[in-house]
């Protein structure tokens, strides 16, 4: 990666304070009454923390943090069957960082690592690939976690190693499609919300049709909102602006990123290689085509099938009797309700999900709000 | 080059180091006469004796050890030998010593290049000759190949302490000021760059250095500075709240005032990482009174290492029943916590 690739990137003016004052001012003028505002991506959960957005927001604009990052969601036991088939001498195990730190019901990764297992934190999963090349007589298995963004990485990877005969990789999926779990959550007749953050890089991959569908079903506003304090409160303002004017449908707060059709080439690479499941969401339970499974013709690399490893469906998301990651991921609590919040349960020891991954509301909140 | 019989000290040296470099005979004293020897050279190693004997000191002496572990051993900037003997360097400074004497053990892998230990042990003797500190006394281990990461390197030092001078990490009082000797970051992702195969149009370098330089000019002109430590693993963030623990107060911070280099912003951004938790090895924060602190600062920036020397932050009291925090106030007067480094830094999936 070379310098030039980062310029365009530079988050310096999506960081003005002088932009984010002049947003700000414009909410404070807006808004006539009280609106709860869900973000739905953890990104946008630690930009809030991070930049302590809520205490600037004026009193009427409420923030609900919504189900988070896919690390946050990932079941304990798709961890536990990481970690049995890590264990396992011949097995090198890569996810990304904060997924290590997740913990099953039985420890974490990081656990295992100390064990003895090869675990390996990488930033792409393509580097798993390399990393089978140079290892003929081990068994590469990634983690492979994420939301729409991440899924054609993994695609990408599958096919790639498929073309290059690569057969000493296989993957553990856990990927997430987020319209569905925003419909599930909708549909809970306690969960007060008015407007839609969108998370942005997801908008990236699958364009604006499927968030168009979502918002007529919701008959509420849908803002496909970036991950910077200025893209927050730009998408803010936008869904503050539509609840005023008694509008619905989806704006596009991301423009230099998300176009209408998103990321065509992509989506197809994800529809060659896996197909829509029925999905846990730790937290929020079953969700109807809530993710993303191999297709039968790529089930060669299914790691729970290569060693005959199953996740117990039976104790998958089981609310905890004191942690209430489940009604905080709902947005029907805030981190500060939950009894075990910065008492049994910290970053350093983490009882939920939401407090693993830095994007983690209960993590963000820990972190920043204290 | 075969030895001869009028050589007592064969010069043939194999180039990989061996087990038997580290068994205590013939080989170990060819890597001493060979390697050591020469680079450390010295009244006190050249006695050959069990221990150094040192002189009487007419002061209080302060003394710290530490033990490096770096991948990769050389990346830009300097190199694990910069490291073993700026670190213990730095630590005697933080108490006010002087730094003086060093011992050094090594670990060393079996099969690890002699060429490198040659660059390690000269990197460790320009260290030492830039901070005025003798080597004088060590130790070598060698350990089966695959039981350590090619070298690990412990050292222990001595430094002398003026008298009257006393220096206390707990003597923090509301009204101080937080001086940060320069940018902060450079040396944790100078690292991490090389690791992660990041390519920057002007490489992120280590900032490893003795300071001896900054604590000398500052106590030129401050007799009692409250507290000096040197930020290394778990970055400013971590080392400020065991500072703000340690004396019971609160230390806000100001994000603008904070210097971050560019290209470590931008490495940071990629790896999700964030800067004030990103070790450091060549810098310094300094607390010292109020009414001192555009002396100190004036001081500090006249120092070598010291020019990009910035105020960063004030102490203030701890809210009644609150533990003592570290805060980051941020331009539109908003302020978040700073929380000590839990675990290690991981970087986040997106």
């Amino acid at each position: 990666m070379a310098m030039e690739t980062l310029s365009p990137c530079d988050p310096a003016p999506w960081r003005d304070a002088r932009a984010m004052r002049g947003l700000l001012d414009k909410i404070a003028a807006r808004v006539s009454r009280p609106w709860s505002i869900m973000e739905v991506c953890g990104g946008q959960t630690w930009t809030l923390s991070r930049y302590r957005l809520e205490t600037l927001l004026p009193p009427e604009v409420r923030m609900i943090h919504g189900p988070g990052c896919p690390v946050c969601v990932t079941p304990a036991e798709v961890v536990d069957a990481a970690v049995t088939i890590a264990m396992r001498p011949e097995v090198i195990l890569c996810s990304f960082g904060d997924m290590l730190r997740v913990p099953g019901t039985s420890g974490s990764l990081l656990r295992a690592k100390a064990g003895g297992a090869d675990v390996r934190l990488l930033y792409t999963p393509l580097e798993a690939l390399t990393i089978a090349r140079d290892n003929p007589g081990r068994q590469v298995v990634f983690l492979a976690i994420g939301f729409e963004t991440t899924t054609p990485v993994y695609a990408l990877l599958l096919e790639k190693a498929r073309k290059l005969g690569v057969e000493n990789l296989s993957v553990i999926t856990s990927l997430f499609t987020v319209p569905p779990a925003v419909e599930a959550l909708r549909a809970d007749p306690d969960c007060r919300i008015d407007a839609l953050l969108a998370a942005g890089h997801v908008c990236a991959v699958t364009g604006l049709e499927p968030y168009h569908d979502l918002a007529r079903s919701l008959a509420m506003p849908v803002v496909v909102t970036g991950f910077e304090p200025v893209d927050m409160l730009l998408g803010i303002l936008r869904a503050v602006e539509m609840l005023e004017d008694g509008a619905s449908g989806v704006d596009n707060a991301y423009g230099r990123v998300v176009s209408h059709d998103g990321a065509v080439a992509a989506r197809q690479a994800v529809e060659r290689v896996f197909e829509p499941t029925d999905n846990l969401w730790r937290g929020l339970g079953l969700i109807p085509r809530g993710g993303m499974k191999l297709r039968p013709d790529f089930e060669q690399f299914d790691a729970l099938k290569r060693f005959n490893v199953s996740t117990p469906v039976s104790a998958v998301a089981s609310p905890s009797e004191v942690c209430r990651a489940h009604l905080i991921m709902k947005g029907l609590e805030q981190p500060a309700d939950c009894p075990c919040f910065g008492r049994q349960c910290t970053p350093d020891n983490p009882v939920g999900a939401p407090m693993v991954s830095a994007e983690g509301v209960c993590a963000a909140h820990y972190r920043y709000n204290n | 080059m075969a030895s001869s019989g009028c050589c007592p000290l064969p010069d043939r040296l194999t180039d990989t180091v061996e087990m038997a470099h580290g068994g205590g005979g013939r080989m170990t004293a060819e890597l001493i006469a060979g390697v050591f020897a020469p680079a450390f050279s010295n009244d006190f190693l050249n006695r050959r004796h069990d221990a150094a004997l040192l002189p009487e000191p007419d002061c209080r002496l302060a003394m710290t050890t530490d033990t490096f572990v770096v991948t990769p051993l050389f990346f830009p900037g300097g190199s694990i030998g910069d490291l073993a003997v700026n670190g213990t360097v730095n630590d005697l400074l933080c108490a006010g010593a002087t730094p003086r004497y060093l011992s050094c053990g090594f670990v060393i892998e079996e099969g690890f290049p002699m060429e490198s230990l040659r660059r390690v042990v000269a990197d460790m003797a320009e260290a030492a000759r830039l901070a005025e500190v003798e080597i004088v006394t060590g130790d070598t281990k060698v350990v089966e190949r695959g039981r350590c990461d090619g070298v690990y390197i412990n050292t222990s030092g001595i430094g002398y302490v003026p008298h009257g001078l006393d220096i206390d990490p707990g003597a923090l009082a509301p009204g101080d000021v937080i001086i940060c000797s320069g940018p902060v970051g450079c040396h944790g992702m100078a690292v991490m760059s090389v690791r992660e195969g990041l390519e920057f149009s002007s490489p992120i370098k280590s900032d490893t250095a003795s300071l001896g330089d900054i604590v000398h000019n500052l106590l030129d002109v401050v007799a009692a500075p409250k507290v000096l430590r040197d930020p290394t693993r778990g970055g400013l963030s971590s080392t400020l709240n065991e500072l703000a623990e340690t004396s019971g107060v609160d230390i806000e911070l100001d994000e603008e005032a904070i210097p971050v280099d560019p290209e470590v912003r931008s490495a940071c951004e990629l790896l999700g990482l964030d800067p004030l938790y990103v070790a450091n090895e060549g810098l310094m924060l300094i607390a010292v009174s109020a009414d001192e602190a555009e002396r100190a600062l004036a001081a500090v920036r006249r120092s070598a290492h010291g020019s990009r020397a910035a105020i960063i932050g004030r102490v203030q009291p701890t809210a009644p029943g609150r533990a003592p925090a570290v805060w980051l106030r941020m331009p539109l007067g908003q302020r978040r916590r700073l929380e000590m480094l839990s675990g290690e830094q991981l970087p986040r999936i997106c």
